[in-house]
């Protein structure tokens, strides 16, 4: 069976018609099955069926996805109490150690992402590892600082992942490779990013799984989750009837 | 006894809306490399420039057979040529170029 790939972090304008259609095609011609955009919390309905519709005439699958960005750990719980049902994927921006111990022990949080790029600032160590393997969370590395900055602060951003990736692989905790485009020139090909993320020590397999498998569990499990025969874990309805 | 070189030839497309010449790109290809793997990674790659139609964005690239993941990596790093923002991406990659000419003839078509 053919593999597929998604890219759960592509970011065009949402006020641009026209770019978001050239980067939803792009994704298309890239290989893409499934493509995820962060929206605003307050996005309507009819512009996210809007967006669907434009990756289903390009053949790939469309999921909603918020991004989070509390300044305090009571913030992120209201929120997630508030958007949990309505989005398929919730990414916290760790922001404050705070903040990033609360998202890696909270079961609701499905993408752990550390945008800071100075080092005291990524605070994926040993401990919020440790707490985000009892939960479901996912660690999230996003390509484009990668591809834009360069010299110096590159090999220190290169340092920090590599030292992430270990402590994300000996705690088990998935890793999910996304874009984090804002245009068409920093989308890569699935295989192209793979080999990128060569440059911090993920092994070929691994990547691949990070674009692949990894992020459509995610889906998969949210979609089960999301669907009005969704009981708990496990139990799911199967008929509603007088006969059942 | 010397061992015989495995070749690989990579073909390459150009995203960008503008033109550019043959050594404006293989110039960024080797800066790529030089960058991210150093004078001794680079001289590694056996990097050479076969095959180069700009009307058509279209390279074709050669490289020792261990060297194809590192010129994968350069090339998906490259953002810029000159000031002009771009993307390469890698189409195919074979250890012949006759097997090339057909993803020549498919990009051409598109």
């Amino acid at each position: 069976m053919k593999r597929k790939y998604a890219d759960l972090h592509l970011c065009p304008d949402l006020g641009n018609d026209k770019q978001v259609t050239r980067m939803i095609k792009k994704a298309s011609e890239l290989e893409y099955a499934l493509i995820a955009i962060p929206l605003p919390q307050n996005f309507p309905e009819e512009k996210i069926g809007k967006l669907q519709n434009i990756c289903q005439e390009n053949k790939m699958d469309f999921a909603s996805r918020v991004n989070l960005k509390p300044r305090t750990p009571n913030e992120l719980i209201r929120s997630l109490r508030k958007l949990r049902r309505r989005f398929e994927v919730i990414a916290v921006m760790c922001e404050s150690k705070q903040v990033a111990r609360q998202a890696a022990k909270d079961r609701r949080v499905d993408l752990l992402n550390f945008p800071g790029r100075n080092r005291r600032k990524r605070f994926f160590d040993k401990a919020e590892a440790e707490l985000a393997s009892n939960a479901l969370g996912s660690l999230e590395i996003n390509m484009k600082p990668l591809l834009t900055v360069e010299g110096r602060a590159r090999i220190r951003l290169l340092s920090s992942l590599r030292r992430e990736v270990t402590i994300a692989q000996k705690f088990q905790i998935p890793i999910v490779i996304s874009s984090g485009a804002s245009n068409e020139l920093l989308m890569r090909k699935p295989r192209e990013i793979a080999a990128l993320t060569s440059l911090f020590d993920l092994d070929k397999s691994s990547a691949i799984e990070a674009i692949s498998k990894n992020p459509m569990a995610i889906i998969k499990r949210n979609r089960e989750k999301l669907s009005p025969k969704f009981v708990a874990p496990g139990i799911r309805m199967i008929r509603r009837g007088k006969d059942c | 006894m010397l061992k015989k070189t495995r070749r690989r030839y990579l073909a390459l497309k150009i995203d960008s809306d503008e033109r550019f010449s043959s050594s404006e790109f293989i110039s960024a290809v080797w800066d790529a490399v030089l960058k991210l793997y150093g004078e001794y990674g680079a001289s590694r790659t056996g990097l050479a420039l076969i095959d180069y139609d700009d009307a058509k964005s279209f390279a074709v690239v050669r490289c020792v057979h261990t060297g194809v993941e590192i010129v994968r990596t350069a090339v998906a790093s490259i953002t810029r040529i000159g000031n002009e923002p771009v993307a390469v991406h890698v189409l195919k990659i074979s250890g012949t170029l006759k097997a090339l000419s057909k993803e020549r003839k498919r990009s051409v078509c598109v």
